[in-house]
């Protein structure tokens, strides 16, 4: 009998500082599960006494929300496991607070068939210890041409389509993808990037890339594709979702179509609010990601947009790349920033510089990644599954890129400041990550 | 068209459905007449039915299969229109690839010009002898709940289907995979479905559409096997419509693609092959009408 299988029993979480966007709850309080699910979880749950078959875990003020749920993840498993697996990007994510993964379609083969979706699943289930969702490819081959088998997949298990890091350019298979889709409750996920504009870019289009020399990408390579992509979505109505945002006028025009009451979500990843394009100075391909890191100006529109809900989610875009894809010049270096580790922290930051509030933060990286996976968890409530994140808030440390867990190291956070960092992580009530034990 | 003019055609299309069940079939209504079938589309059973017809009814018939003869050498359409005109056909039959041919033809011809199929626009006749065979099953066509369902977006023969069925009081549903949807078909007096089985509850009748080739591959449908699991008729699925419901298809089918073979074949629903027989039927209907100017 596997560890998953045996009943973990009640465990009461006490003193614990309560956060769940979903309810909007934020405040000292205690929790109970029972197996894989949340039992109770209130201001005063055990006011009568402890349940007296339950293990205690006193969080000693410590916050307690619902673990996280990134939509967004290239784990690389089948195909490139020198650069991740579905196990040690679970380590990394655990060690995060990562309790859900939605893992992208661009590995080798592309997930693409039914079978690879039942591939990740017997994988994630016999090496992952978060729980991993496979996103099926939009295209077959991720080529943009011949619409995947996309209700036969979304009954296999696929939780979304995504042409992952590739953008659905024609606008007939997208508009078919779209209107296709939408029956099966599935969402449609794109990448948004004009590649007749991105041509051979290799960083944000501008004086940083004049200086330096490298070829730029420029903003309207992203607000044409959602410009597009929102002129679909009025016609058709089918929901849309643009898997990350991180330019100014992408976040606009979300924000003037949401307003028009169109079905549209987005995310953006924790380097678009924690970094700008000066992060490349040196050419230091850590920093060399897709789209790219954009201008300062880009990066307060990401922050604004995740405070006033233009944006709906925060994802990782965890892109593991080993050392000799990041260690040549940056025209040649692979695009990719690692995450799932360092997303919590990062994201902290929102809260810490005053622009949101916790369970705000929380709606953001739990709850509604969450429903628009059509995913029960990213809650605090009774009945929901025990996935659970305990983080202290406050404590100011460095990120050591050296010491974090995935297989590959290329991020460009190294001595990066952050503040609150995570103390314990349950997933289907059971302990995957704790702190305070040595690995 | 009113209701009253289509039941007219539909009796007299019955007299004509006893008649083609004699050994001795013809008539002599249309002695003398000429009718050309004008055919730019290949097509087998539309041609035969209505090559049949005019025989039966005693008409000299020409086919004219015009996708292998003079269009093909460079003539355009109203010049082969002006040509046939002048060898003076009491009817001309039109097939062809483009929806509205058959009305341009009818605007340089002087003679009756019966549309067998212009494009993705209209198939009255098929839509009449759907309407024959369900009125023999059913007695009636009113009040009944008729499903059709496959690929609306290119097909004439839901577009006539829909239209004759809402004349005669008919409710239409139409069960589509979203892609193959046209814009705005609601419109047109239907309730559109995506689920097969939601769709096909309580329904009287279910219209089968032939699911082009070239439509799936990942244009518009992923592949043939996500097409039949979602979208093909199956027993299971046609457990929701009503237990003595009645399977239609205008052929030719795709066995495993839009419907289960057996079904196909299971004579307790599939009325497939009354089809093709009431459509002659029809068809003679049409010509003697059409000629005689519903004079008798």
């Amino acid at each position: 009998m596997s560890d998953d299988d045996r009943r973990h029993g009640r465990v009461a979480y006490i003193n614990a500082h309560l956060i769940d966007g979903a309810s909007g709850l934020n405040a000292p309080g205690e929790l109970l599960t029972d197996d894989r699910h949340i039992a109770d979880v209130g201001p005063k749950l055990f006011a009568d006494g402890l349940p007296e078959d339950a293990a205690v875990v006193d969080c000693a003020g410590a916050c307690l929300a619902p673990g996280l749920v990134d939509m967004r993840a290239h784990l690389r498993e089948p195909g490139a496991e020198h650069k991740e697996t579905l196990a040690s990007a679970s380590r990394a994510a655990a060690a995060g607070g990562v309790t859900s993964i939605a893992c992208m379609p661009n590995t080798e083969p592309v997930i693409d068939q039914i079978a690879l979706i039942e591939f990740i699943a017997r994988r994630a289930r016999e090496t992952s210890i978060v729980k991993i969702y496979p996103i099926a490819a939009i295209t077959r081959d991720l080529e943009g041409v011949e619409l995947t088998e996309i209700g036969l997949l979304a009954e296999a298990g696929a939780v979304g389509f995504s042409d992952a890091h590739r953008t659905v350019m024609n606008s007939r298979v997208m508009r078919r993808a779209l209107t296709y889709a939408k029956p099966f409750g599935k969402l449609v996920m794109q990448h948004p990037e004009d590649i007749t504009l991105t041509a051979d870019g290799v960083m944000n289009d501008g004086e940083l890339a004049t200086r330096l020399g490298l070829t730029g990408i420029p903003a309207e390579a992203e607000v044409i594709i959602v410009e597009r992509d929102l002129c679909l979505v009025e016609h058709t109505g089918a929901p849309y979702h643009v898997a990350h945002l991180s330019t100014a006028a992408a976040v606009d025009a979300v924000r003037r179509a949401k307003a028009r009451g169109l079905p549209v979500t987005c995310a953006t990843a924790p380097h678009y609010f924690t970094l700008n394009e000066s992060a490349c100075e040196d050419y230091r391909t850590f920093a060399k990601v897709q789209p790219p890191l954009r201008s300062e100006a880009d990066r307060i529109a990401m922050v604004e947009g995740l405070a006033d809900g233009t944006i709906d989610a925060i994802v990782s875009d965890h892109a593991p790349h080993d050392q000799d894809s990041k260690r040549t010049t940056f025209a040649q270096a692979a695009f990719g920033i690692i995450g799932l580790e360092t997303m919590l922290p990062l994201a902290l930051a929102l809260v810490h510089g005053g622009h949101m509030t916790l369970p705000t933060l929380f709606t953001r990286l739990s709850a509604t990644p969450a429903r628009l996976l059509g995913l029960e968890q990213g809650r605090l409530s009774a009945s929901a599954p025990a996935d659970l994140v305990l983080f202290d808030l406050n404590t100011p440390w460095t990120i050591d890129v050296d010491r974090l867990r995935s297989k590959s190291l290329n991020a460009p956070y190294d001595d990066h400041p952050v503040q609150g960092r995570v103390l314990r992580t349950m997933v289907r009530g059971r302990t995957v990550y704790d702190a305070t034990e040595k690995t | 068209m009113s209701a009253a003019e289509i039941e007219h055609i539909l009796d007299l299309a019955e007299s004509y459905a006893a008649l083609n069940r004699k050994a001795a079939k013809k008539l002599d209504r249309l002695h003398g007449r000429t009718l050309i079938n004008l055919f730019f589309e290949s097509s087998t059973r539309t041609r035969t039915s209505f090559e049949l017809a005019g025989k039966r009814l005693g008409a000299d018939v020409i086919n004219m299969q015009a996708y292998s003869s003079a269009i093909k050498k460079g003539e355009t359409l109203l010049d082969t229109a002006m040509t046939l005109n002048a060898m003076h056909p009491d009817a001309l039959v039109v097939r062809h690839g483009d929806s509205g041919a058959a009305k341009l033809l009818s605007e340089k011809i002087e003679c009756a010009v019966i549309n067998a199929g212009d494009g993705s626009h209209e198939h009255p006749t098929q839509a009449l002898l759907d309407a024959l065979t369900i009125r023999r099953r059913r007695g009636k066509l009113g009040g009944l709940t008729v499903a059709i369902c496959g690929d609306i977006r290119h097909s004439r023969v839901a577009r006539s289907n829909i239209h004759l069925l809402d004349i005669m009081g008919a409710r239409v549903r139409l069960i589509v995979p979203p892609t193959l949807l046209p814009p705005a078909v609601e419109r047109l007096g239907v309730e559109v479905f995506h689920d097969m089985c939601a769709g096909l509850e309580g329904c009287d009748i279910v219209m089968m559409l032939r699911l082009q080739t070239e439509r799936m591959k990942g244009s518009y449908v992923p592949s043939i096997r996500e097409y039949f699991h979602f979208w093909g008729l199956d027993e299971d699925k046609l457990a929701h419509a009503k237990p003595d419901a009645l399977v239609m298809h205008p052929g030719p089918m795709n066995r495993g693609v839009e419907i289960d073979s057996r079904l196909a074949d299971d004579l307790t629903h599939s009325v497939i092959l009354d089809q093709v027989e009431l459509g002659v039927a029809v068809r003679m209907a049409c010509l003697d009408i059409l000629v005689h100017g519903g004079e008798t």
